[in-house]
């Protein structure tokens, strides 16, 4: 339990899918102009992740990694499909993507009115291929820890987005250099946010 | 039969020329910025990484644009999807195969192509309605764009990062000796947004046209 815990909490402040890895950095800096739609996203995403890394994570145990078919048959033990992984993702991502959005459509509309085209987007986020991604490369010990590994990213990227979105929206009232206006800035101030994260460094868990 | 088109025209240079500068993948069109900052510590994996993003993005476009009176829209997607996991598939091996080290050290971002939106971006907007002639060309350029920024960011985050470029030092010891210090912030990730950050600064006072409003 307490490992659940620090693994979570790592993902979401030392590990940050933004700060440290740049990943998901195409819909931050588009989506990020008002905080509302940018809290959608943030939800989304978290929403998208919790999903897909678990599943991600039983296909790579249990039928690509090198003798994981031997719950099959014993003579499979060393058929290694590790190679197809990136497509089996991809796959997974994209009809799990699907089958979200036409469950919340069906079981909570006010939600799916409020995530709007937010959710197809995610198919191509690469915070959600990044996530099922290192998650192969860390190799967590079981379930549990890869699905509190990738609430914890989803949560952190959710931060991320939230406070450049409610930085953009003040920044609005300064006098920034006209070239760098838009685009320029918010990548310095992401820059910047990356530094204030990067305090969290040194903290051992 | 009406005249053909002779292979570098005038419209077809300015589809190589254009994503350099004036409509750039990452300064202007703000696609494929995941990868293009994380890998940009060095120079060497920012050059590896560059190749394999011309070898997938020329190649799907081209076979995007063969299929792309086959391909009904409503799968497009997925088709574009299967078509770019493949390509990135066999990059990967080949990497592995032959520099591995170089593999090591980009981790899963090499996987990450599949989503660089450059890639499905540019299959979207031209491959799906052009010939694989200037499909071809078109993302030549971009690709090119793309490694154009990703190698000037990583020459000066390795430059004054850590005094190397390709691994060997050029910063002389008696730079050392007079009290120099490497810039050990810019070898931390967040530099490599700063750095993109002022690239686009010094564009945008070049190109007017590319300044924003608000």
């Amino acid at each position: 339990m307490e490992n659940l815990v620090s693994i979570f909490v790592k993902s979401i402040f030392i590990d940050n899918m933004i700060f440290a890895y740049f990943l998901g950095m195409c819909s931050y800096l588009a989506v990020s102009k008002t905080v509302k739609t940018s809290t959608g996203l943030g939800v989304a995403v978290i929403f998208v992740l919790g999903f897909t890394v678990p599943i991600n994570y039983l296909i790579e145990n249990y039928i690509l990694q090198e003798g994981a078919l031997v719950w099959l048959s014993p003579s499979l033990a060393d058929v290694d499909l590790s190679f197809l992984s990136f497509i089996m993702f991809i796959a997974v991502i994209a009809s799990m993507v699907q089958l979200v959005e036409m469950v919340i459509e069906k079981f909570s509309p006010a939600l799916y009115n409020s995530l709007g085209i937010f959710l197809p987007l995610i198919a191509v986020n690469c915070a959600i291929l990044g996530g099922s991604l290192f998650m192969q490369e860390r190799e967590y010990a079981n379930i549990a820890e890869a699905t509190s590994f990738a609430l914890g990213s989803g949560v952190g990227w959710f931060l991320a987005i939230v406070g450049i979105a409610a930085i953009r929206e003040k920044i609005r009232y300064s006098n920034v250099p006209a070239p760098l206006r838009g685009l320029g800035i918010t990548f310095i101030i992401t820059g910047l946010m990356g530094i204030a994260f990067m305090s969290f460094m040194g903290i051992k868990l | 039969m009406t005249e053909k088109e002779p292979l570098f025209s005038a419209k077809n240079l300015k589809l190589i020329r254009e994503p350099l500068g004036h409509s750039n993948p990452i300064t202007v069109q703000v696609l494929g910025i995941c990868s293009a900052l994380a890998i940009t510590v060095q120079l060497k994996p920012a050059i590896v990484m560059t190749l394999s993003v011309i070898a997938v993005m020329t190649i799907s476009n081209v076979v995007i644009s063969l299929l792309r009176n086959m391909v009904p829209p409503r799968i497009r997607i997925i088709v574009q999807l299967v078509v770019i996991a493949t390509m990135v598939i066999l990059v990967d091996e080949i990497l592995q195969a032959f520099a591995y080290d170089v593999s090591k050290q980009l981790s899963v971002f090499v996987g990450l192509i599949i989503t660089n939106c450059i890639i499905m971006g540019r299959l979207e907007a031209f491959a799906l309605s052009n010939k694989p002639w200037p499909a071809f060309l078109d993302g030549l350029g971009n690709a090119f764009g793309y490694g154009l920024i990703l190698i000037i960011v990583s020459f000066f985050r390795e430059l004054l990062g850590s005094g190397t470029l390709m691994g060997y030092q050029v910063i002389p010891d008696s730079f050392y000796e007079f009290g120099y210090e490497n810039n050990g912030l810019m070898v931390l990730p967040p530099m490599a947004l700063i750095v993109v950050g002022i690239i686009i600064w010094v564009q945008r006072s070049k190109d007017k046209e590319l300044i924003e409003q608000n």
